[in-house]
C-alpha cells in the first residue's frame, strides 16, 4: 500500500505508540482489503463506551488505556491514549443513569459506561449516544470521506447524504481517530458508487413508514451487499422513512449504498444511477445499455416480505411494544404521543420509544414525554433493547414499527416478534392484544 | 486414498492452518448472529443455526448485517471460541477487519466458489494464497 511521508513517519511512532498501533492496524486491514492507500478523514463515528464482559475484564486489567489497545486498536501493546486525532463521536451504547428501575439492565454496566464516557469525553470524543448521528447535528457533507461504522448510519450517510464510507467496525474507527486516516476502497471510490439492481415498484404504492421499511428489507435480499436503485410507484420519502427503508435493507442484506433516482444526490435519473450522466461525468454512448432489468416489487413480494417479518409471532398477547429503531425522531415522538393521548397502556405490558438524548430533551420540551409517560409509556435514550439485551422483565412477545428489530430482536432476546404500522403497535399496548394484518 | 483439490485466491491475512472446514452457503451476521461466549450461530431462520464454529475453518460466502461483525468475532479471539481460519467467498469491510482482529488466516477471491468447492467436514489446509481441500 502506497504511504505518504506523513503516513510513515505515524506508522514509525514519530506520533507515538498509540498512533504507530493505530497506523499497523490500518496497514493490516488495507492489505486485507486490497487497498492501494489510504485517505483522509475528519468524520469517525464509532463505539468506545458500549460495555460488555470482555471490556469489563480489560478495565480491571490495565484502565481504559488497555481496552482501547485491545479492542479499538487490536494491539497487545501497553499504551496511552492520546488525544482523538480528528472529530470522532460515540454511536448508540448502554442504558444510563436514567434508566435504572425502569430497565432490567445490569448496575455496574451503567456505572462503567459513566465511567467510560468521563474518560473518552477528556480524550475529546463527542457522546452522541445515538445511531443516527445525521439527526443530532453529525451531517457529513456530499463526497466527504467518513469512517462510520453502524449499518443504518453507514447507509444513511452514503446514499441519502452522499458521503463515502465503508462499513467500518470497532478497531478501524478506533484507528482512524487517532490518524485521520482509512483505507481508500469501496464506497470511497467514485467507480464502485453505481447501482447494481434495478428495483421496480409496481401494483401497490410504497408511500408510508411501514411500507418504506418492507420496501428496504426486499431491496436487501435482492442485492445482498450491492446497491439497488428505486424506481416505480413510490411516494417523496422524509427523513423517517429512508432511516427505517435503509435500516431494514442493511438488515435482510449488506446493503451500504442504494439509489432513488430524483430524491438521493448521486442519481438525477435511472441512467445516472447505473454510471451514466451525471455520475462519473460525460457519458459516451448509450448509457441505458448499463441499466439492469428491473426485479418487480409488486404485491405478492409485499406480502411475503410482510409474512417473513411476523413468522416469529405466535401469541396474539402482547406485552412489550418497542418503537424508536433506528432512534426516533421528535416527529415521531410527537405521533406516538398523538395517539396516546389520554390513553392508558394495558396493565401488563410496556411500551418504550428509543431516542436520541438530544431529541429526548426537544420532546420534553415539548410536553411529548409527559404526554406519553401519562399513559404509562417511556421514552429512553442513548441505548435499545438490541444494544443492552434488555426488555422489561418477563417479556415473551413484543410488537414494533421496526422491520430491522423484527429481524434481530428475536435472535438476541429469544422472544416472538409482530411487526406492524405505529397505529397497529399503539393499539397493541393499549389493548395488550395484538390485532395488527397487512392493508 | 484421498481426493485433494487447490483453490488460489487472494491472501487476506497471512499465515498458515489446517483443520475441519465449517460451511456455510449462507451470509453470516456478527451482531445479533453469533454468540461470542460459546462461539455458536444463533440467527433463528440461518443454514447454521445452533452450531459451533470454535476451532473450525470458517467458510463462508460474504458478512451481512451490523457494523459490529468484526467486533464480535474478535471477541470469540478474546474468549477462545474463535474460527481457526477464515475462507470467504467475496470479502467487504467488516469480514476483512473481522479476520484482521480474529487474528487467524485468511483468504479470499478464490478461482472456485470455495462454498461449492468444500464441504463440511472436509480437510482443508490454507496457507497464504492457496487453500489445499481433502474430501472426506
Amino acid at each position: 500500500m502506497f504511504l505518504t511521508d506523513a503516513e510513515k513517519r505515524m506508522r514509525d511512532g514519530a506520533e507515538g505508540d498509540a498512533v504507530a498501533a493505530a497506523m499497523d492496524l490500518l496497514l493490516r486491514y488495507g492489505y486485507a482489503l486490497g487497498a492501494e492507500r489510504l485517505c483522509d478523514i475528519r468524520n469517525v463515528a464509532g463505539t468506545m463506551t458500549q460495555p460488555s464482559p470482555v471490556k469489563a475484564r480489560l478495565v480491571a486489567e490495565g484502565g481504559w488505556d488497555k481496552a482501547f489497545a485491545v479492542i479499538n486498536l487490536d494491539s497487545d501493546l501497553d499504551l496511552t491514549v492520546p488525544q482523538m486525532r480528528v472529530p470522532t463521536c460515540q454511536l448508540q451504547h448502554g442504558f444510563g443513569p436514567d434508566s435504572v428501575d425502569i430497565v432490567p439492565y445490569p448496575k455496574a454496566n451503567v456505572e462503567l459506561q459513566d465511567d467510560a464516557e468521563a474518560f473518552y469525553g477528556r480524550h475529546g470524543v463527542n457522546i452522541l449516544a445515538t445511531c443516527t448521528p445525521y439527526q443530532v447535528g453529525n451531517l457529513p457533507l456530499r463526497g466527504e470521506h467518513c469512517a462510520w461504522m453502524e449499518s443504518s448510519a453507514v447507509i444513511y450517510a452514503n446514499s441519502v447524504l452522499g458521503a463515502r464510507t465503508n462499513c467500518e467496525g470497532i478497531a478501524s474507527t478506533g484507528a482512524a481517530s487517532l490518524t485521520g486516516k482509512i483505507p481508500c476502497c469501496g464506497n470511497h471510490l467514485e467507480e464502485n458508487r453505481r447501482g447494481t439492481h434495478l428495483i421496480s415498484v409496481s401494483g401497490t404504492t410504497v408511500e408510508s413508514f411501514q411500507d418504506w421499511g418492507m420496501l428496504g428489507y426486499f431491496a436487501g435480499g435482492v442485492a445482498g451487499e450491492d446497491h439497488p436503485v428505486i424506481t416505480g410507484e413510490i411516494s417523496r420519502p422524509d427523513l423517517t422513512e429512508l432511516k427505517h427503508f435503509g435500516a431494514a435493507a442493511a438488515t435482510s442484506g449488506g446493503v451500504e449504498l442504494y439509489h432513488i433516482p430524483g430524491i438521493t444526490p448521486e442519481a438525477a435519473s435511472v441512467e445516472a444511477a447505473f454510471g451514466g450522466p451525471a455520475f462519473g461525468g460525460p457519458a459516451f454512448g448509450s448509457s441505458a445499455k448499463s441499466v439492469p432489468d428491473p426485479v418487480v416489487y409488486g404485491p405478492a413480494e409485499r406480502r411475503a416480505v410482510y409474512e417473513t417479518l411476523n413468522e416469529i409471532g405466535e401469541s396474539g398477547d402482547v406485552d412489550f411494544v418497542l418503537l424508536g429503531c433506528p432512534h426516533a425522531s421528535v416527529d415521531q415522538i410527537r405521533q406516538a404521543a398523538g395517539l396516546l393521548d389520554g390513553k392508558r397502556l394495558s396493565a401488563g405490558t410496556e411500551l418504550w420509544i428509543m431516542a436520541p438524548r438530544a431529541l429526548k430533551v426537544m420532546a420534553d420540551r415539548s410536553g411529548y414525554t409527559e404526554v406519553i409517560e401519562r399513559a404509562g409509556g417511556r421514552v429512553l435514550a442513548d441505548s435499545c433493547p438490541a444494544m443492552s439485551r434488555a426488555a422489561p422483565a418477563g417479556t415473551r412477545v413484543f410488537a414494533t414499527d421496526s422491520a430491522k428489530q423484527a429481524h434481530y430482536l428475536p435472535a438476541i432476546l429469544g422472544i416472538e416478534a409482530w411487526f406492524g404500522t405505529l397505529e397497529e403497535c399503539v393499539a397493541a399496548a393499549v389493548t395488550g392484544r395484538w390485532n395488527g394484518g397487512l392493508r | 486414498m484421498s481426493d485433494k483439490v487447490i483453490l488460489h485466491g487472494r491472501n487476506v491475512v497471512p499465515g498458515r492452518v489446517e483443520g475441519e472446514a465449517l460451511v456455510s452457503h449462507e451470509p453470516i451476521s456478527g451482531w445479533g448472529g453469533i454468540d461470542p461466549a460459546r462461539g455458536v450461530i444463533i440467527e433463528p431462520r440461518h443454514e447454521l443455526f445452533g452450531v459451533c464454529f470454535a476451532g473450525k475453518v470458517l467458510v463462508f460466502p460474504s458478512a451481512k448485517g451490523s457494523s459490529g461483525w468484526s467486533g464480535f468475532f474478535q471477541t470469540t479471539r478474546l474468549s477462545g471460541t474463535a474460527p481457526i481460519g477464515m475462507i470467504i467467498g467475496r470479502i467487504s469491510a467488516k469480514s476483512a477487519l473481522g479476520a484482521v482482529v480474529t487474528r487467524v488466516p485468511a483468504i479470499t477471491d478464490l478461482d472456485t466458489d470455495p462454498c461449492a468447492a468444500i464441504a463440511t467436514g472436509d480437510w482443508v489446509l490454507i496457507d497464504n494464497s492457496t487453500v489445499e481441500v481433502t474430501k472426506r
